[in-house]
């Protein structure tokens, strides 16, 4: 394939790279915007959506439709849950403390990975898509007649590929009007702002603080549903999602959900375009030392507030 | 007896004991001591900025790592002697130990730590991407002429415990001093309320690059210790378990405590050991370990030794 | 030769975001005399002190420390040249012993020597009040002896300017007499700067006073000058009495 066709299919590759890892940061920010924790254990939370969803749908055992849209449904409300139960059990105790939580957190990583090695085992397994129509892509060249389309050979995306595009982006939509636009959001900004003051006016903030380590979990699992039928489900696959969304929530500034797009784009789009053309890893070594740097001179990222 | 005589009569039991435990063990366990006390040095090393500074690195594997592969490839690739090699080991690892710390010091909390797993993070990717020398996560074994110093063949159990055993002794003593020094009160107290001690006219960060330099070095010798004695350079070493074990080990055994590292090493080498003969999920171990830790004894064995009854304990 | 003016500032001023806290404060230390900054509520005063100390980085202006410009010191350099300071709130070592806590600010002066730094730290703590029980975990301590631990950390120092940031605040009346007690005991050895809300510890103890209002200087001269003038009466809204 030539150049142009090539990125154009980096770029796809990029783009649903980009839309998971929306989602999935999108969790992580969240729960370091309204609780100023960092949750270690997030991409667990992500790689139990994707395990829980291959459960569902062997269950099930019936159409793959079927199987994927209960498993959408029931897998990160179930993550939620968890991490619902993990928060008022473990984090309420050590008070959040910044601390306490890293390492708590890092014990629940484990317990987490290594629960899922002994009941799921060391081997990945793949769940099949609802739908998966190979889309042949087109692509322009100047031929004797002017303009032209024609479809190169490899240059093709899927119907679900482009399924989980759109996916991602009305679930985000539907963050920000929540965020927004909601009593709930309101809620989630107060606290967001000033814990202090939220609690103060009544707002229940141990709750809030429940409800947030819930949905930036149920959010890390949605995003793995939806990638479980292009990649497999593996006990150690949230290992790479964890560091990435850190990435992303780092440089897109931290309670910013346009930052947080803005840079899931910009960290998926590279990593995928860097990726086909050069080394997956010399991609996620840019990537971390990038983060890195970022936090050392620019700790407020691209689009977050600078504290004073 | 005064509270530093008491500190040097424990240092010295320890020595001791592990000593007369070598003659004493059957040659398993004997053998084990090896293995604990080249990691315990690592802890050790790790204990200097977690539990007396209080600075929460997720990164010290790359420190490990850079002792531990500036020794292999030296020794291996490059044939250099054991000494020598050994030297570089440490050099490597402090210099990354610097370049590390002058640039994460400039964040704090939180920050700190993330920049900290990130920039290990980056060493391990590099070993990776540079695979074609390290052999990346599958690793390399060290040549035997690397493992003999002189006439001394380092592989038998007698040399091995010896070596390890003198490495051990020296960062235990050598830290032992620091600690109590100025320099070690000093990084007490940037624990306790550094902006109280910068207030008092110290150099706050300097005292902490200081702590991350020599952190960092303590680290290289038991990454480079480890590749010397066992004979084995890999990547796994410069992974995100390794940067999370010494911390574990250190909560374990008492943070800022001088008996806490050996104590938490000892303890986890055998529950994982015990635990790894019926499951292939033994670092479920460490997880449960860690929550319940932080949840109801955040000061570790020593240090709970220490807050009801020998109030002395170094 | 000793300069008159220990300490001086020039067009000190700090703004945050819009909000001016300080604005081209002009002010002389006279050495070896204690001087008051006193000024209603929100008047700027811990947030001057804070530029003087270098905890507060200053928008614009100079500090000057025995002639040296000192403006672009920071804080540690400052007190290694002699400034000591204690905290509105009080910050002190809760976790180590009250031995500990002032041995931390002895030892920079005289060094590792183990024998001088315990002469020192008694020979404080007895200055004090509270040398019965150094080896009290700090953090036990009641509030008052916590600010009387503070003051002794400072005394370690032997410095040449004492910064107190509402040393009596929350003492009870018989600590507050001792503490008037204590710093005229000090004026000859120190310079201090106290700033105060408590006036009677002002009119008992201060030498010089400096009122500050919004952020500027309104008024400078003796207890009876300031107590007499009718704009600072005016900017307490009423009696200076406390």
């Amino acid at each position: 394939m030539e150049f142009g066709p090539h990125l154009m299919l980096a770029a796809l590759e990029g783009a649903v790279t980009a839309a998971i890892l929306a989602l999935t940061a999108m969790g992580l920010s969240i729960v370091f915007g309204v609780m100023r924790v960092v949750n270690v254990a997030h991409g667990e939370f992500y790689m139990l959506g994707a395990v829980l969803a291959w459960w569902v749908a062997t269950v099930l055992g019936t159409h793959p439709a079927i199987g994927f849209v209960a498993a959408l449904i029931i897998a990160p409300a179930l993550v939620g849950g968890i991490a619902m139960v993990a928060d008022r059990l473990v984090l309420k105790r050590v008070a959040y403390d910044a601390d306490r939580t890293i390492v708590a957190t890092i014990g629940m990583l484990y317990i987490i990975q290594q629960t899922t090695l002994m009941t799921f085992g060391p081997d990945a397994r793949p769940v099949e898509p609802p739908f998966n129509t190979r889309l042949a892509l087109p692509w322009f060249e100047w031929g004797e007649n002017g303009f032209a389309m024609f479809w190169p050979w490899g240059l093709s995306t899927t119907s679900y590929k482009l399924f989980v595009i759109a996916a991602a982006a009305v679930v985000l939509v539907a963050l920000w009007l929540v965020i927004t636009r909601t009593k709930a959001g309101l809620l989630m900004r107060a606290t967001q702002q000033d814990s202090e003051t939220a609690q103060a006016f009544g707002v229940p903030v141990g709750r809030v603080y429940s409800l947030v380590f819930g949905l930036g979990a149920g959010l890390a699992a949605l995003g793995a549903v939806l990638v479980v039928p292009i990649q497999q489900a593996h006990y150690l696959m949230g290992h790479d999602p964890l560091l990435l969304s850190f990435i992303v929530v780092i440089i897109g500034g931290l309670g910013s959900l346009p930052g947080t797009v803005i840079a899931a784009l910009l960290i998926g789009m590279s990593d995928g375009i860097i990726s086909v053309f050069f080394s997956p890893t010399l991609a996620k070594i840019i990537a971390t030392l990038l983060v890195a740097l970022v936090l050392v001179f620019r700790p407020q990222g691209l689009m977050g507030r600078a504290q004073t | 007896m005064k509270d530093a005589a008491k500190s040097n009569a424990l240092h010295f039991g320890v020595l001791a004991t592990l000593l007369v435990l070598f003659f004493v063990l059957p040659p398993y366990h004997a053998g084990n001591l090896s293995r604990i006390m080249v990691l315990a040095i690592y802890a050790m090393g790790f204990n200097l900025v977690f539990g007396y500074t209080g600075l929460l690195s997720l990164g010290h594997a790359m420190f490990f790592a850079a002792g531990m592969y500036g020794f292999g490839l030296t020794a291996n690739l490059a044939g250099w002697p054991v000494v020598l090699a050994f030297a570089t080991g440490i050099v490597c690892a402090a210099a990354l130990a610097a370049v590390v710390a002058a640039l994460a010091l400039r964040t704090a909390g939180v920050s700190f730590m993330i920049v900290t797993l990130m920039f290990a993070q980056t060493a391990y990717l590099v070993v990776l991407y540079f695979g074609e020398y390290t052999r990346g996560d599958e690793g390399f074994v060290v040549q035997k002429a690397a493992r003999m110093i002189g006439e001394i063949d380092l592989t038998t159990d007698t040399a091995r415990f010896f070596a390890a055993y003198i490495l051990f002794a020296i960062c235990f003593q050598g830290l032992a001093r620091v600690i109590q020094s100025r320099f070690g009160r000093t990084l007490v107290a940037i624990r306790e309320n550094e902006e109280r001690t910068r207030m008092l006219g110290y150099d706050a960060q300097r005292h902490k690059l200081y702590a991350m330099i020599l952190s960092g070095a303590v680290s290289g010798v038991a990454g480079a210790a480890y590749a010397m004695l066992f004979g084995y350079v890999g990547a796994t070493f410069a992974s995100v378990q390794y940067s999370i074990f010494p911390l574990l080990w250190v909560l374990l055994g008492g943070a800022g405590t001088t008996i806490g590292p050996l104590i938490g090493v000892l303890f986890m080498f055998y529950l994982i050991d015990f635990s790894s003969s019926f499951t292939n999920a033994y670092m479920l171990i460490a997880g449960v370990a860690l929550v319940l830790l932080t949840l109801f004894a955040p000061h570790g064995l020593a240090g709970l030794v220490r807050r009801k009854v020998f109030a002395w304990l170094p | 030769m000793a300069a008159m003016n220990i300490l001086e500032t020039r067009g000190l001023t700090k703004t945050y975001a819009g909000l001016k806290a300080n604005t081209d404060i002009n002010f002389v230390l006279a050495r070896g005399k204690v001087t008051a900054l006193i000024g209603p509520n929100g008047a700027g005063k811990s947030t001057f002190v804070g530029m003087v100390s270098g905890r507060t980085p200053a928008t614009s202006g100079k500090v000057f420390f025995e002639g040296r410009d000192i403006s672009a010191l920071p804080a540690h350099k400052r007190i290694q040249l002699g400034l000591a300071y204690t905290f509105q709130i009080t910050s002190i070592f809760p976790g180590l012993t009250l031995h500990e806590n002032v041995a931390l600010a002895a030892r920079r002066i005289l060094g590792g020597d183990p024998a001088k730094t315990d002469a020192k730290v008694r020979y404080v703590l007895e200055r004090v009040g509270i040398d019965d029980r150094a080896d009290q975990i700090a953090g036990d301590l009641s509030y008052g002896h916590q600010r009387l631990l503070e003051i002794a950390m400072g005394l370690a120092q032997e410095p040449k300017i004492f910064i107190l940031d509402e040393p009596t605040q929350g003492l009870a009346e018989s600590e507050v007499q001792d503490f008037i007690k204590l710093i005229r005991d000090l004026a000859g050895e120190t310079t201090i700067l106290l700033i105060e809300h408590n006036m009677k510890v002002v009119m008992a103890a201060a030498d010089h006073i400096t009122v500050l209002d919004q952020g500027m200087v309104l008024a400078n001269g003796t207890p009876e000058e300031i107590h007499a003038n009718p704009a600072v009466q005016a900017a307490y809204l009423g009696t200076a009495d406390a």
